[in-house]
Order: structure tokens, then sequence, then C-alpha cells
């Protein structure tokens, strides 16, 4: 393996470049079934995405279940294999890679999930496994190891780092749990970090604190994210851009202020006016939309929120609207999205 | 909306669980009223003990846990002094609930008629199962779903239907009052949203009463006519919606409702960070229980557990700051307005 493949002094703005992803599963059926059916069927789960991530930038994709944010980040992260197009780290084809490359550029990337209970092996001490990561990517560093971990556990808010490298999961609180993964995510220095629904399991008093700790590591270690989640007030605090997302494609991507400022897509402006606002003042007055997020195995046909949409014609049941930039970096993909400005 | 009229009365209620570590004071005597047709919210982080003051209205705390004292005063009765006779016709006509998770609180291989009539039949064998069928199908068509739906099973059922289910099963008997334990928690933030104009039109329209127990602050402010809040087993402070909201007495729920976040932009952009984590009740603080958080706590706090007192009409708080006490030094402010 050359080492330029891995580094190719790549001084592109962006550190990650997905262009039309596609990824589909396929739906199981029974042993009898499949005599019977004609074709194989698929999940859209992500279908024609393409979004770009600039180094030191919170990249936010937010949509409600089913949307297949979750699925978007691993593939990203080279988690899961993609079904069709093309995805970059640092300018690098993650498709070009074979296993033992994507594994060393996998140090460059990590991920935090949702819960922590179970991202955490209740067995392992809290210092090992942490340290589990520095084994894999750095085992040249092996006496460094205790000091590289002590010191992520201070940065990470487990202090004295001493009292906490023998405890176990079980020991400790929930948010301190959250903050083992995170310290466990940072320690071998990435440049992205995956952040999927990294608070969401977490009390309100507590998520203040975990949201301010991810902001400030990122300014810290100078990390790139991609934060997955289904709250967009939360979201606000953290996000420089954020996508939504919906039944598998990006209807409206911009900067976070911007796209809460001037949401365009219909969907975009339902789901903004349902989240709940802590002021009994500002009730929420606008109707919802009707039904929930289709089957995904038959995705509507054109615009894939039409049946829902109150201002839907005839063109949008016929026709697919695709990304259309309306105002500076402000992608809509709808037919009529001017005339929600 | 409110006329006042006291639906239910919880009168210095407490609930221990029996741990390996010892006791745990889940709910440490709290007292607190409902009042008939409103919305009441309870809430509070996980652990503060509030799904199982629901649990315990209805008197359904399971081994190891018990009810270790106090009253419960529904339409002038104990509801503690029944015996279980008594309380099997309480619960579901007076008093229903309606969970979290309908994919566990529902019966996988029973279909969504079957459910509806078995509520009905169980507790009215006297209404025959054809009679049953169509007072079930008029509510599930009120609710929002169509009828032809009724003999899916749960499986077939979008998580939105399932959990408008459950709120039938909670409707169907004509309860009074009606505990929705996390009810649109599992739910999407639009599916959310519909449940909770449903939850205000069927007050409306039924006249009945909700505890609305939820660790969704912003729900609670979208919904509720009231607000109590819970921590570490004690409700620490109660009042009017907007009064809570506007200015908050407690230096938790102070504190709680400034870590919210807030999707508006014109909002402040910083969160409140409260120190610590909530306390494990086995061994709860002494005095106030939040005094090792508070960022106002005095001398006294660490020592004595204030009362939850009315400070103005309608609105109680359970804090030093508002109580006197020989032993506190500092001076008790009148609060304003």
């Amino acid at each position: 393996m050359t080492d330029t493949k891995l580094n190719p002094q790549n001084e592109n703005d962006y550190l990650v470049e997905v262009e039309n992803l596609k990824k589909y599963f396929p739906v199981q059926v029974g042993f009898i079934e499949q005599f019977f059916s004609k074709e194989k069927e698929f999940v859209r789960a992500v279908d024609n995405v393409s979004f770009k991530i600039r180094r030191g930038e919170v990249l936010g994709l937010a949509g409600e279940s089913g949307s297949g944010k979750t699925t978007i980040g691993r593939v990203t992260i080279g988690l899961e294999e993609k079904t069709e197009g093309k995805v970059t780290f640092d300018g690098i084809d993650l498709s070009t890679l074979n296993g033992g490359e994507l594994r060393r550029l996998r140090r460059r990337m990590q991920v935090i999930f949702q819960d922590p209970m179970a991202s955490l092996n209740p067995r392992m001490s809290l210092g090992s496994a942490i340290q589990q990561g520095l084994e894999i990517h750095y085992p040249e560093l092996k006496e460094q190891h205790r000091d590289m971990v002590l010191e992520v556990m201070e940065k990470v808010g487990l202090a004295p780092a001493l009292f906490y490298y023998n405890k176990f999961p079980h020991q400790i609180s929930g948010g301190q749990r959250q903050r083992v993964v995170i310290a466990r995510a940072l320690v071998t220095k990435p440049e992205l970090v995956l952040a999927d629904e990294p608070i969401a399991m977490a009390d309100v008093s507590v998520r203040a604190q975990l949201l301010d700790l991810m902001v400030q590591l990122k300014n810290e270690f100078n990390l790139t994210f991609l934060f997955i989640t289904h709250d967009l007030a939360t979201a606000k605090y953290i996000c420089d851009r954020i996508g939504i997302l919906y039944l598998g494609k990006i209807v409206e991507i911009s900067d976070l202020r911007e796209v809460y400022a001037h949401p365009m897509h219909p969907y975009t402006i339902a789901l903004m006016a349902a989240v709940p606002v802590p002021n009994p003042h500002e009730r929420r007055k606008e109707p919802m939309p009707k039904g929930e997020i289709p089957n995904p195995i038959h995705p509507p046909s054109g615009c894939r929120f039409h049946p829902r949409c109150p201002y839907a014609q005839e063109i949008c049941s016929a026709e697919e609207p695709l990304l259309r930039e309306l105002r500076p970096g402000h992608q809509v993909a709808c037919h009529f999205a001017e005339e929600f400005q | 909306m409110t006329d006042n009229k006291v639906l239910m009365q919880i009168r210095d209620l407490s609930v221990e669980y029996k741990t390996r570590l010892g006791m745990v004071s889940a709910v440490d005597h709290v007292s607190f009223e409902i009042y008939e047709g409103e919305i009441l919210g309870l809430v509070g982080e996980s652990g503060c003990g509030k799904s199982t003051m629901g649990k315990a209205l209805m008197r359904m705390i399971q081994p190891p846990g018990r009810i270790s004292g106090g009253q419960l005063i529904f339409d002038d009765e104990d509801i503690m002094t029944y015996d279980q006779k008594q309380m099997q016709a309480f619960r579901g006509r007076k008093v229903s609930m309606i969970f979290q998770d309908p994919m566990t609180s529902l019966n996988p291989v029973q279909r969504m008629d079957e459910h509806l009539v078995e509520a009905i039949q169980v507790h009215f064998p006297e209404i025959s199962k054809e009679e049953a069928l169509v007072k079930a199908s008029e509510l599930i068509e009120r609710l929002g779903i169509q009828s032809n739906r009724m003999s899916s099973y749960p499986h077939q059922l979008s998580g939105g239907m399932r959990q408008r289910v459950m709120v039938a099963l909670g409707l169907i008997l004509n309860a009074n009052l009606i505990i929705a334990d996390e009810a649109t928690t599992s739910l999407d933030v639009i599916v959310e949203a519909k449940l909770a104009d449903e939850f205000r039109d069927i007050r409306e329209e039924f006249g009945v009463t909700m505890l609305v127990i939820t660790h969704n602050i912003a729900l609670v402010a979208e919904l509720s006519d009231r607000l109590a809040v819970m921590y570490a087993g004690h409700v620490v402070e109660i009042g009017d919606v907007y009064h809570v909201f506007d200015d908050p007495l407690h230096p938790y729920t102070k504190g709680l409702l400034h870590s919210v976040p807030n999707i508006k932009l014109d909002e402040e952009n910083e969160l409140y960070k409260m120190p610590g984590e909530p306390p494990n009740l086995t061994h709860p603080p002494s005095g106030c229980r939040f005094h090792p958080r508070c960022p106002k706590a005095m001398d006294i706090c660490s020592r004595l557990e204030p009362d939850l007192i009315e400070v103005e009409p309608g609105r109680h708080v359970k804090c030093w700051l508002y109580e006197d006490h020989p032993e506190k030094t500092e001076s008790t402010p009148e609060v304003a307005k």
C-alpha cells in the first residue's frame, strides 16, 4: 500500500464529499414466497443523496425515523457498504480501498452512538474501553497509551481520571457514560466524528452539559462533525449547516440559521412547527400534515412528500423535484419553493 | 376550563422500593391536587419518581415497591382503603392510564377490536359484544383511524395509530382521569404534535381530566394548564403553566427551564448547564434534595427539608428561599406580584 494513496495531500476545503449516494436494503421474503414474487424488493433507505462537509464544520442531518439519516452516517464512514454513488474522505474514494487500507483510514473517523450503555462493554473498565482504539490504530505507541487515555478522560470531564480509570460502566451515571463514549471516540485524534443522536438518551439538565462539551472539544481538536438528530431544537445549538431528510432524500439543505429563518420546503416548515417550544405563550396554531412517513419500499411517485403536502399540485405526483439553489447556498427540492419564501 | 373543583387529592403520599442497596424512597411525602377538567403536566428527569407517582395514583405499584403511606382521595373517598374488588372497578372506570410503549402494552396476537371489546366487557359484562363493537368503532373513528382498521393486529398499524389505540383504550370506559405516562415519547415529532392536539380536543369533548407525565418540558408548555415539577421524589414546584414558565420560583425549575433547547432563533443561544446529575435515591441528599446542585443553597438547605408552601394563590414551592424558619439566617423575600 502506498502512503500517498491514504494521504494525497488534499488541499480541498471539503473533508467529506458524498455524491449520488444510494443504499438499498433487500427485503427479506419467506422461503415459499420467493418462488412467487416477481422481483426482489428493496427498502430505499437512502436514495440519491449528495452533500459535502467542510473541514471544521458541523453538518446536521435531521429527519424523522425512517428518513435514512442513520444509514447515511454509517455509509459515509464506511461502516455499511453503499449500493451506488461515491463517498470521498479527504480526497480518498472509499470504494478504492481494501479492508486494511480502510481500517487504517478509520483512525481518522470515529463514531459516538446514541445509547452509551449499549456501546460500552459492561465487563471492560472505562480505561481499557477507551484504550482499545489506541491498541488497534496506534500499536506502536504502546508506552504512551495510558497517558493518552488519562489525558482525554480529563478533557471530557471525567476528572480525576485515575479515579474513573478502573471503574466499570454500571458504576457511573448515564451522563458520565456518554462522556466515556466521547473520550473513546476522541482518543485516536480523529478528524471526522459521526455523532448519531449522541444526547437523545440524556436528561435535559445533562444534555446541555454534553452539548457544550462537544462544542468545546470540536473547537479544541478542530473536529469536523456529522451530527445526526431527530431534534431540530438541539441541532440549533451545535450545527453550522443542516440538511432535512424525508424518506431517503434531502429536501432542504443550507446554513442552519438560513434554514430556520427561511424554511422553504413544506416538510421543513411542518417539521419546524411541530417542535414544541418551551414557552406557553407561543403555542403552535398551525395544523399538522396528515398521515405518517410512508413505506420506503414503495415510496410515493414524484415528490415523496406529496401525499401529505397541503400545497401539492398535479406536477408533484408526476415529477420529482430536484434540489435547486434558491437563495445563496440554500437548496430546496420543491416545485413551488419560491412561493414559500 | 378549570372551575377549581378538586377531582383527586394526593395527601402525603410515599412510595418505597426495596432494593439490594437499601430502601429507595421514589416518592417522598408528596401532596397536591388534581382539578376537574384540567391538563396537569408532571415533569422531571429520569429517576425523579414521576412514573412511580402515576402508577401509585392507580395503586399499581408492584413489589418490591409499595405505597408506604398517605391518602389518595377521589370523589371524597380514600381509595387507599378500597379492597381489591373496589380497586378493579376504580381502575379503568374512574382513572385509566395510557402507557409509553404501545408495542409492549398491546397484545400482539389480539386485534384492535378485541382489545377494545375486552376492555368494555371486563368492566360491563352486561354489554353485548355487538354493542361494544359499535361503541369501539365510533371511538376509533373519532380518533382518526378508519374503522376498517379495527381488525388489524398491532404490528399492522403505524406507531401513531398504535398510540391512538392506546388512547382509545384509556377513553373507552369514560374514565374521569386519564394518566398519560410518556404517552408521546416514542413518537416522531409530527405525530407527537398531532397527538398533543388530540389530547386537547379530547379534554374539551369528553370533559376528562388529564395528568400528563413527561420528561419533555416543551410539550408541557404546549399542552398543559398547570405544571408540577418533580425532583428526586419531591414535588418542588406547582402552579399555573404560564406563571411557572414566566417566573419560575424554585432554583431547580429555573435551571431546568433554561436548559431546554428552543428552536426559535431569537431565543438566547446559551443553554444553562446545571452542575451535577440527579441523585441516587438510595441515599438522597439531606435537607433539600436539590441543595448539592443549587446555585442559591444556604446554610439551612443541607440540614432541614423545606415544606411545599403556597407562596401566592395556586402557586406552591418547596424551597427555603420562600419559607421562614428560626434557624434560617437569610431573609425571606416577598414573592413579587
